[in-house]
């Protein structure tokens, strides 16, 4: 395939995960907010700044409304919901040929809904409703690209973006509620500390998988221990690299030509590394570099896939 | 015959007028051409509710399939509907078997006129085309003097735009030789009717169009450079912003080849390939559907970003075919347009079958004080230009705007062409809840690659304003699905 196409569709999906990030960072940030609590209004918007990559222009300034109506909508921001939608879609319009019809118009009605003259009107009267529909339209989206398209190379590529963007953002949000985490925790939860975990739980659309494995008992190891190994939940790291590294072997054995030991080698260590270990281990050393090698890994990654399918030297390519 | 009109016809035609005008579906005492009779009937047994009904169901298909061009001039390329009438035009079997012996001769000589022009150029020799008009023209290529093109074939896609005039004669307006554009509106108008008019689509007995991606896709292959047996073709595109990008998607997507833009081709060795997630493909056959001034900065416009450096000289030593060629637009220059009956009896030696309509060449002195004191009544066309831009209708225009041309011309003859404002045909289109006529052409598609071939239909464009002559989609015009019947 097209090197240009499969650029233009690993970014399509990238954008829509993370739209669908920041919908759902927002939605947790603010129901907290909604709870009495020693953490301040001005902490938990600081927080998930942190989480959504910082981005500029962004700082607190009191109004919770209008900050999030900012995040939604605010177009100069690379982590607004409306940048990333718009990102997706102009992307997708660059392989119309490529994507199928269904796939299009789904997220052409995404697109269309966020720009509609009712758009802002309906984020005013109910943002958790309008937050709602939004991801509802992510979730289409994804459905019908796994029904509507081919598997083949476009495909996988779009796999790839959906679980490296994921991969990154989970470990990122690890990161930041390390401090919450590490807390000593109390023989008895208080209320706000369950809160604080649920929220974290819900930031992954994780909390009810949660239960099913170790039943409502919040306890941060688990939960540390679930994010990062579970190989059965889509929003877990281990998860997202074994989608990662399914994709790019599917990816090399239907182009058959080009072996990256390179990206392949990465990919593997990464993968021995959450599959071969234990939370206990990960929590005796440094939990903080352990994320943060995650995260460089990832970004290593993206830059490898670059590297071979994307914008590789000619020379190289003759070379071959 | 008008006495036997059932009454009912009535509801359905209102005020209809004929005057002057060759009206598609009425002669001009107002009874219906035999071949109309059918689809007036069973529009007249259709309750106004239903019709348009049908009429929303076809707007909407149009509209979730994203069947839609860009308007230049406009914020950030404004995406539009194209927008399309719900009757047919029919052109009946008679009718077709000239248009298609006529634009395969014309599509022939055309060919040939290219081919000598930039070889041996016995024509101008010969002096039957002014040597001065072909080497100032500003679609001459210089680079193409003395290259080989495959199979001789420079014209491989061509579009050209009939009229019929009062006399029921079809004439030919203007040749596409370079890139000309529609044909997916063809294909997509036959889809959404067949849906619209099931019954009478079948009682009419249609010739199919269907199959014109896959005629287009032997047509490319069949001019593969020699010794590539199983050619990589694809369909470069300038990109999203242009205004025919769903059309290239669409020939891209029905031919499942790829759509490249010019960012995704190198050059290495003069061999074309492009870029893929597999590594460096080998490109054999472009359809181009990037002007020659965009296609390589190399050999043309070195500002341009949208083509492919190298891919002149990997042409020129004949590893990758481009078609169209580089330089054809050099024969639908709009006065060599003049000259194609008699390039058509220099290199064929028969008369044109399908007539040009009387064209002023401005670079003649009589002829341009002649026109220059008609302005009124003409029609001014920029030779170089197309899709309606450049141009002046006489009675439709401004003292003004007549002052405005009248100095270009005297400025720059050459640039210009006069032609008679004409009175062309028009068919019935569906106003409201009635039939109202307007004028209408055709742009049959032409296929050039072993021989010539043309699939029965086009695109009938309609001027959808109510006395307009003017059919661009650029301008506000509209689209019909064109049948061509069996008998």
């Amino acid at each position: 395939m097209l090197s240009r196409v499969a650029d233009s569709l690993y970014w399509m999906s990238r954008y829509l995960e993370r739209a669908e990030n920041t919908v759902r960072q927002l939605d947790v940030t603010m129901s907290l907010m909604l709870d009495t609590s020693d953490t301040s209004a001005e902490t938990r918007w600081e927080r998930m700044m942190h989480a959504l990559g910082k981005p500029k222009g962004m700082e607190w300034n009191g109004d919770m409304d209008a900050m999030a109506r900012k995040l939604v909508f605010d177009n100069t921001n690379g982590a607004s919901v409306t940048f990333c939608v718009n990102g997706a879609r102009e992307n997708a319009r660059q392989v119309r040929e490529e994507i199928s019809s269904e796939q299009w118009q789904r997220l052409n009605r995404l697109f269309h809904q966020m720009h509609s003259p009712h758009a802002q009107a309906q984020f005013r009267a109910n943002i958790n409703d309008a937050l709602a529909s939004v991801v509802d339209g992510i979730h289409l989206f994804k459905g019908v690209s796994d029904t509507t398209m081919i598997h083949g190379q476009g495909w996988q590529f779009i796999r790839l973006g959906r679980y490296l963007e994921r991969a990154y953002s989970t470990a990122t949000l690890l990161e930041v509620y390390q401090p919450e985490l590490s807390q000593e925790q109390e023989r008895e939860h208080s209320g706000h500390q369950y809160l604080e975990l649920v929220g974290l739980l819900r930031c992954c659309t994780s909390f009810e998988a949660y239960c099913q494995v170790y039943t409502a008992d919040l306890s941060p190891d688990r939960i540390i221990e679930f994010l990062l190994l579970n190989r059965d939940f889509p929003h877990a790291i281990r998860y997202t690299v074994d989608g990662i590294r399914h994709a790019i072997e599917s990816i090399q054995r239907t182009g058959g030509r080009r072996a990256p030991e390179e990206l392949t080698a990465m990919i593997g260590r990464l993968h021995a590394q959450l599959g071969y270990t234990n939370i206990a281990e990960i929590l005796a050393g440094d939990l903080a570099a352990f994320l943060h090698t995650i995260r460089e890994q990832c970004m290593r990654i993206h830059e490898l896939i670059y590297r071979y399918y994307v914008q590789y030297s000619i020379q190289s390519a003759l070379a071959t | 015959m008008s006495a036997s009109q059932p009454v009912e016809m009535d509801s359905l035609f209102g005020d209809y007028p004929l005057d002057g005008a060759f009206d598609e579906m009425r002669a001009p005492g107002g009874e219906l051409r035999p071949h109309y009779r059918a689809l007036a009937e069973t529009l007249a047994a259709l309750p106004p509710e239903e019709l348009q009904r049908r009429k929303q169901s076809a707007d909407l298909s149009f509209l979730t399939q994203g069947i839609t061009f860009t308007v230049y001039g406009r914020d950030e390329g404004t995406e539009r509907i194209f927008p399309y009438d719900l009757l047919p035009r029919l052109v009946t079997a008679a009718e077709w078997d000239r248009i298609e012996r006529g634009l395969t001769q014309r599509i022939t000589a055309l060919n040939e006129f290219l081919r000598d022009v930039y070889s041996d150029a016995k024509i101008l020799s010969d002096r039957v085309v002014p040597q001065e008009l072909v080497y100032s023209c500003k679609h001459y290529r210089r680079q193409m003097r003395g290259l080989q093109v495959p199979r001789n074939v420079y014209i491989s896609v061509v579009g050209s735009d009939l009229l019929r005039l009062n006399t029921g004669e079809f004439v030919v307006l203007e040749d596409n030789l370079r890139v000309p554009s529609g044909v997916s509106y063809m294909l997509t108008n036959r889809r959404v009717m067949k849906r619209t008019f099931p019954q009478l689509f079948h009682s009419y007995g249609v010739r199919p169009i269907e199959h014109y991606p896959q005629l287009l896709l032997a047509t490319l292959r069949s001019l593969a450079p020699e010794g590539r047996p199983e050619p990589n073709i694809v369909v470069l595109t300038p990109g999203v912003f242009n205004s025919a990008y769903f059309e290239h998607t669409y020939l891209a997507r029905q031919m499942g080849v790829d759509l490249v833009e010019g960012r995704d081709l190198v050059t290495h060795d003069n061999i074309v390939y492009m870029r893929t997630t597999d590594g460096l493909k080998r490109v054999d056959v472009i359809y181009r559907r990037v002007d020659d001034d965009f296609s390589d900065p190399l050999i043309f416009r070195s500002d341009s970003s949208l083509g492919c450096a190298g891919l002149f000289n990997a042409y020129r030593a004949g590893n990758v075919t481009v078609t169209n060629a580089f330089g054809t637009g050099l024969a639908d220059d709009k006065a060599v347009y003049a000259y194609v009956p008699d390039i058509i009896r220099y290199y064929l030696n028969e008369d044109a079958i399908l007539p040009n309509v009387k064209t002023f060449i401005l670079s003649e002195e009589k002829q341009r004080q002649h026109v220059l004191a008609n302005l009124d009544k003409l029609v001014v066309k920029a030779v170089g230009e197309s899709g309606g831009y450049g141009m002046l209708i006489g009675p439709q225009s401004t003292a003004r705007q007549r002052e405005e041309f009248a100095r270009q011309i005297e400025a720059n003859p050459r640039n210009y062409i006069a032609q008679p404002t004409l009175d062309f045909s028009r068919a019935p289109c569906l106003i409201g809840n009635l039939l109202e006529p307007r004028h209408v052409d055709l742009r049959p598609y032409v296929l050039f690659g072993d021989k010539v071939n043309i699939v029965p239909g086009g695109l009938t464009r309609v001027a959808l304003e109510k006395g307009s002559l003017v059919v661009n989609s650029s301008q506000g015009g509209g689209s019909k699905d064109t049948w061509v019947l069996e008998q």
